[in-house]
């Protein structure tokens, strides 16, 4: 946290997500933002920013493409220009309706799950590479040296990116997801070396098109046109930090429970056939991310004065906590069958790439459990938590001997 | 018993897919159809349930007449 960025003393009127506070245990602050009298707090840091508690909030908020726009879906001291609208900086995320659904329908065939299928095999293999790896140590870290590789080695493979730029491609994503309370010209000028590798990356691919999707963007078409070099550059972008973060804290987390609860690690050793059930517990009860939109107008928004141009926060993990939706919502029951969770969003921006999120999930924990049928934390105050908008373990010693 | 899927409401997420696979399957962007016009098969009731429960969109209805 830098030092434009006091502790915070009171959540519900100087809320802040990089607080390392909020970032170790968020929980109950949304708890008791959620059952006061608003259950949606504000900060004037950030410019002005609002987070709403409740599902019923959070879900209003993702489904009202009218008086609120994704054109900077995370939250910082800078707000990109309007100008950037409708396509924003990393189309389809930073994009409003019209222009959102052509730049959405260029990439969901990729992420359909008969293509994600396709990556099983691999991504499996990979996954055993990383344990194999470990030698027959007694204590691992489950977040560095497992975790954090997976979706890095999955997404560079399919952008067509050199698999050795992987420690690169953590740094952006830490840079642009964990960086936002950074000064704006700090913030800027890690931006501009993203984007001058991304413009190498496809200025190699122009001039030697091969079978990956970082050609594909290069040659593809909206509406007849092809795509503006900007356009190709944001999603790819996009593509590599949206998908490299987020699983990693998925993968962590569901680690992290299973390490630290004995009974649920022993059930699923027990019955691998629960897995896909109880998968989706641990996306609900840790889900590892919050969106942003800004406000377009000056409006009341259920009693709370909205100025143009605030930032809303939506903390789709809030909302999975919210007991007016879920049955014994603080407790993560594993073999939870009815689960409508907002994990991967709501609305339009579901996430595009959940169904390879989830194969990644899914893949990584077989693995680890077939490995490891026994494991527990090794030091649980040794665990550290991002902040931010993406919330996962970023320091995570097991005991697996 | 007949499912529908709202195509306004679908965003994907893939739910109902993977919890009634002899139901509904995917579309080539991931989005849900159904199968057999939406005719639940005898053995399927519970899986069809189950697949309406988890759509975060709740994007589809069954009528159970049919």
């Amino acid at each position: 946290m830098s030092t434009e960025h006091p502790p915070v003393t009171d959540w519900a009127t100087d809320f802040d997500h990089t607080d390392p506070v909020y970032a170790a245990n968020p929980f109950p602050i949304w708890d008791d933002i959620r059952a006061s009298e608003c259950p949606v707090a504000h900060t004037e840091r950030y410019g002005g920013a609002w987070l709403p508690t409740s599902h019923a909030l959070v879900s209003e908020i993702a489904y009202d493409k009218e008086r609120f726009t994704s054109r900077s879906p995370v939250m910082s001291e800078h707000r990109p220009p309007i100008e950037l609208a409708p396509r924003g900086i990393a189309a389809p995320i930073s994009s409003d309706p019209p222009f959102h659904k052509g730049a959405r329908r260029l990439l969901l065939p990729a992420f359909a799950p008969q293509a994600i299928d396709k990556l099983e095999q691999s991504t499996r293999d990979y996954c055993h590479e990383l344990i194999e790896a470990m030698g027959d140590r007694d204590v691992v870290d489950a977040a560095q040296e497992y975790a954090q590789h997976i979706p890095v080695r999955v997404i560079a493979r399919m952008l067509g990116f050199p698999e050795d730029d992987a420690d690169r491609f953590r740094e952006f994503v830490v840079h642009v997801l964990e960086g936002v309370d950074l000064p704006e010209e700090r913030r800027e000028e890690g931006m501009v070396t993203l984007f001058e590798y991304l413009q190498a990356q496809v200025e190699d691919h122009v001039a030697n098109p091969r079978d990956d999707l970082t050609s594909y963007l290069i040659a593809a078409e909206m509406d007849g046109e092809p795509l503006p070099m900007e356009h190709v550059g944001g999603t790819i972008a996009l593509l590599l930090i949206a998908g490299i973060d987020t699983t990693w804290s998925a993968i962590g987390a569901s680690i992290f429970h299973l390490a630290s609860t004995a009974a649920d690690r022993q059930r699923l050793a027990d019955e691998p056939d629960l897995l896909p059930v109880a998968m989706e517990e641990l996306l609900r009860a840790y889900a590892p991310v919050t969106m942003a939109r800004l406000v377009k107008e000056d409006m009341d928004f259920h009693g709370c004065p909205m100025k143009a141009e605030d930032w809303v926060l939506l903390p789709f993990p809030a909302a999975n906590r919210d007991p007016e939706a879920f049955e014994h919502a603080d407790q993560v029951i594993i073999d939870r069958e009815v689960n409508r969770h907002a994990a991967f969003g709501l609305g339009i921006h579901r996430c595009a790439g959940s169904h390879l999120a989830r194969m990644e999930l899914r893949v990584a924990l077989e693995v680890w459990l077939e490995h490891f049928p026994e494991f527990s934390l090794a030091d649980p105050d040794a665990v550290h938590w991002s902040g931010g908008q993406v919330r996962g373990p970023r320091v995570l010693p097991i005991k697996v001997g | 018993m007949r499912v529908h899927v709202d195509d306004e409401r679908c965003e994907g997420h893939g739910r109902c897919y993977a919890l009634a696979p002899l139901v509904f399957e995917p579309d080539e962007i991931g989005n849900s159809r159904v199968l057999a016009d939406g005719l639940v098969p005898a053995g399927e009731v519970d899986r069809a349930r189950l697949a309406v429960a988890n759509c975060p969109e709740q994007a589809i209805t069954i009528d159970e007449d049919t």
